[in-house]
């Protein structure tokens, strides 16, 4: 089984990871800017990991995990903030809590 | 000699007793202001008689008092008596004396009875700082309390503004001098790497040739602080408005003693003055210039005291005359006559003016010497010592010494010496139009009080040196007594030249008592003769002449025109805050800036989040393609 080239791996990392971003600019939702950000964090995650594979070093695995673990602290904190929006606003907008303007 | 250090402590003392909040009876006031001060003359007497019968080996007497900043060479403090000390300290201890004996009477009734005595003790403890000293740092710091303390009196009938206003103008135009002597302490520092006056003179003699361009900068900058305090040209005008304090202020600080430390300060560091010819030279052509025009200007003013501020700018002029012909011993001999018969006059003057209910004005005093005998006899030998009138005279003596050490010195001794001589004639023309007008023209008012004992003592007391102080020092062809001159020359070079026989010395004595009997005349033909006074012989020359003579050569309002009218100006338009508007330049841009930013700020997740990848983009692409 020939590898996957770098090239690819790379290209669909930062595909996924646009799509993230442009996800976590457009919507309105709180629950669906999270979710981008999930994607944001797992393209980054699979660069780590292609690059890992490319040099034959554990180290990019390793730094999965990390991300991994970031990305369900951030998650815990992510949802509790949603909750609490919800409670506030009822509403998942994230547009309307921006009180805090210059 | 060890209780030295007594002689300023006890005024000093005084001052600290007079200052706290006790509301001391006037009584107690008096006896603490008085007392302290003939305590410190009585301590000046054991170690000037000791002195005097047994010299101390060197001739001098040092005593280091403590040190601070030990490792920076100048911060030694200790007392320093010499001959020249010496002189310094009895005419101020003694003097001082009188005055404030005089001033417990003068200033009865007063509301500021203790504060007056209590800046007098100040003033008296600052001088004699100053006067023994033994690096110039002590010295400057008597040299910047006696400015204080005359400051402090000038203005001490505060209520009115006027008074006020000479306060402030003594302070700042003797500012400028100061100003100049602290520039030259702090380059004589860091040249010589040390303040101490003798160890200057020392290294100075041995670091600076005669006449290199920074002993000409040192001396100079002495110069000009010598020149603030001592009221010569160009920085004199401020004496005569000090007039504005009480008369024994006047007396004391402005006539005797505060005046004259310039002339200490410059035979004090006259080992620096030797090495730069041309200043020596600038200080001659000074104090010429100044003892003509202050002389002619006392000529036509009316104010007693006024009149008596002019005379004290021209004799001191004489002192600097005396001092930039390297004449230092008779410098310090006219000093210690000056401040003796000029003290005389002011209390004679203070004592007519106590009697006739404050009035200043000449023209309206007169016919007082029958009703007030001992202050015109009294007053009379002041002004024979003065206008240098032999025998009985200790001025004639001091003058005709600087008279005669002007004439053979080099290099303009026969110009200098005529400018003296005018100058002798204007010093008795003024001195006699005092006398005749105060005393002698007939009677215009009736007297309001007689002086009493406390008014009189100190005029007979200071009248018998006024005319015998003169024999300790007489010219080869009269006696030939040497005593000042033996006494001093272990701390000044005897600079006179020996070039000028006996024979020429007598021909210089003869016109000069003749110029002063000439002065006498012409203001008997002037102000006594002609009854209708002021303008008979002063009608021929012309108003202007007059009114310019009597601005003072017109000083004040030339200064007012170059100096004060420009910087009120400055601070009139400043008051608009000109430089402000650079600040408020700056505050403006941040105010924009703020405007700006704070745009940004608009609380929308999203707008962050996207500002957020677009500056990591511009980061990442920054770094990439550079």
């Amino acid at each position: 089984m020939s590898p996957v080239p770098l090239e690819y791996g790379l290209g669909l990392a930062a595909a996924l990871f646009v799509l993230g971003l442009v996800g976590a600019l457009v919507r309105r939702s709180v629950l669906f800017i999270l979710l981008s950000i999930e994607i944001m964090l797992n393209a980054g995650a699979l660069a780590f990991v292609f690059a890992g594979a490319r040099w034959a070093q554990p180290d990019g695995q390793v730094v999965f995990l990390f991300i991994l673990t970031v990305a369900a602290a951030e998650v815990c904190v992510g949802l509790a903030l949603m909750l609490e929006l919800y409670q506030r606003f009822k509403t998942l907008d994230g547009d309307a809590a921006s009180r805090m303007k210059g | 000699m060890a209780l030295l250090w007594l002689v300023p402590a006890f005024p000093l003392a005084g001052f600290l007793l007079l200052a706290l909040p006790l509301r001391l009876s006037p009584k107690v006031a008096a006896a603490i202001g008085v007392g302290s001060v003939g305590l410190s003359l009585v301590s000046a007497i054991p170690p000037a008689a000791s002195f005097i019968a047994h010299p101390p080996p060197g001739c001098f007497y040092s005593l280091p008092l403590w040190s601070w900043l030990p490792s920076s060479g100048a911060g030694k403090v200790g007392l320093y008596l010499d001959a020249l000390a010496l002189v310094m300290v009895l005419v101020v201890t003694v003097v001082g004396f009188l005055i404030h004996l005089y001033s417990a009477r003068f200033m009865a009734g007063d509301e500021g009875y203790g504060r007056f005595f209590a800046y007098m003790n100040l003033f008296l403890a600052s001088m004699l700082i100053l006067v023994l000293a033994d690096n110039l740092l002590l010295l400057f710091l008597g040299w910047e309390g006696v400015g204080l303390c005359s400051y402090l009196l000038i203005g001490f009938w505060y209520r009115d503004p006027a008074n006020g206003r000479a306060a402030v103008k003594a302070f700042l135009v003797t500012r400028v001098g100061d100003t100049a002597l602290l520039i030259g302490l702090i380059l004589l520092f860091t040249q010589l790497g040390t303040l101490d006056i003798q160890e200057l003179g020392r290294r100075a003699a041995m670091k600076w040739a005669a006449g290199s361009g920074l002993a000409v900068a040192a001396a100079a900058l002495l110069l000009g602080g010598a020149v603030g305090k001592s009221a010569q040209l160009p920085l004199q005008t401020w004496l005569p408005d000090a007039m504005a304090g009480p008369t024994p202020v006047s007396a004391l600080i402005h006539a005797a003693t505060m005046v004259t430390a310039g002339v200490y300060l410059i035979a004090r560091t006259q080992a620096v003055f030797s090495l730069a010819p041309a200043v020596e030279l600038a200080t001659a052509l000074i104090g010429a210039a100044t003892l003509l025009i202050a002389g002619s200007s006392a000529i036509v003013q009316n104010d007693l005291k006024r009149c008596l501020a002019y005379s004290t700018i021209s004799q001191v002029g004489y002192m600097f005359l005396a001092l930039g012909v390297g004449a230092w011993q008779p410098a310090v001999y006219h000093l210690a006559t000056h401040a003796v018969f000029k003290s005389l006059l002011f209390l004679g003057a203070g004592a007519v003016m106590l009697a006739l209910g404050d009035e200043h004005d000449m023209l309206r005093m007169g016919g007082l010497s029958r009703r007030l005998p001992l202050t015109f006899w009294t007053f009379l030998v002041g002004c024979l010592s003065m206008a240098a009138i032999p025998p009985l005279s200790a001025g004639f003596y001091s003058k005709d010494w600087i008279l005669f050490a002007v004439r053979y010195s080099a290099p303009a001794g026969r110009l200098l010496w005529w400018a003296a001589m005018a100058g002798v004639v204007l010093t008795s023309i003024y001195t006699f139009r005092m006398l005749f007008l105060v005393f002698l023209s007939p009677a215009k008012q009736e007297l309001k009080a007689e002086p009493g004992a406390l008014i009189q003592v100190p005029l007979l007391l200071l009248a018998v040196p006024a005319a015998l102080l003169g024999f300790l020092e007489t010219p080869r062809t009269l006696g030939n007594v040497r005593l000042f001159t033996r006494f001093l020359s272990t701390s000044l070079p005897a600079a006179i030249p020996e070039s000028g026989s006996p024979a020429s010395e007598l021909m210089l004595i003869i016109p000069s008592t003749v110029a002063s009997l000439v002065g006498v005349g012409l203001a008997y033909l002037a102000y006594l003769r002609s009854r209708k006074a002021e303008g008979q012989v002063l009608a021929v020359a012309a108003r202007p002449l007059r009114r310019f003579l009597f601005a003072g050569w017109g000083f004040d309002a030339a200064y007012d025109l170059l100096l004060v009218r420009p910087w009120s100006w400055l601070a009139r338009i400043s008051r608009k805050d000109v430089v402000d508007y650079l600040f408020r330049l700056i505050a403006a841009l941040s105010r924009l800036l703020n405007r700006l930013l704070s745009r940004t700020q608009s609380g929308l997740l999203r707008r962050y989040l996207l500002a957020l990848a677009l500056g990591a983009a511009a980061v990442l692409a920054l770094v990439v393609l550079l």
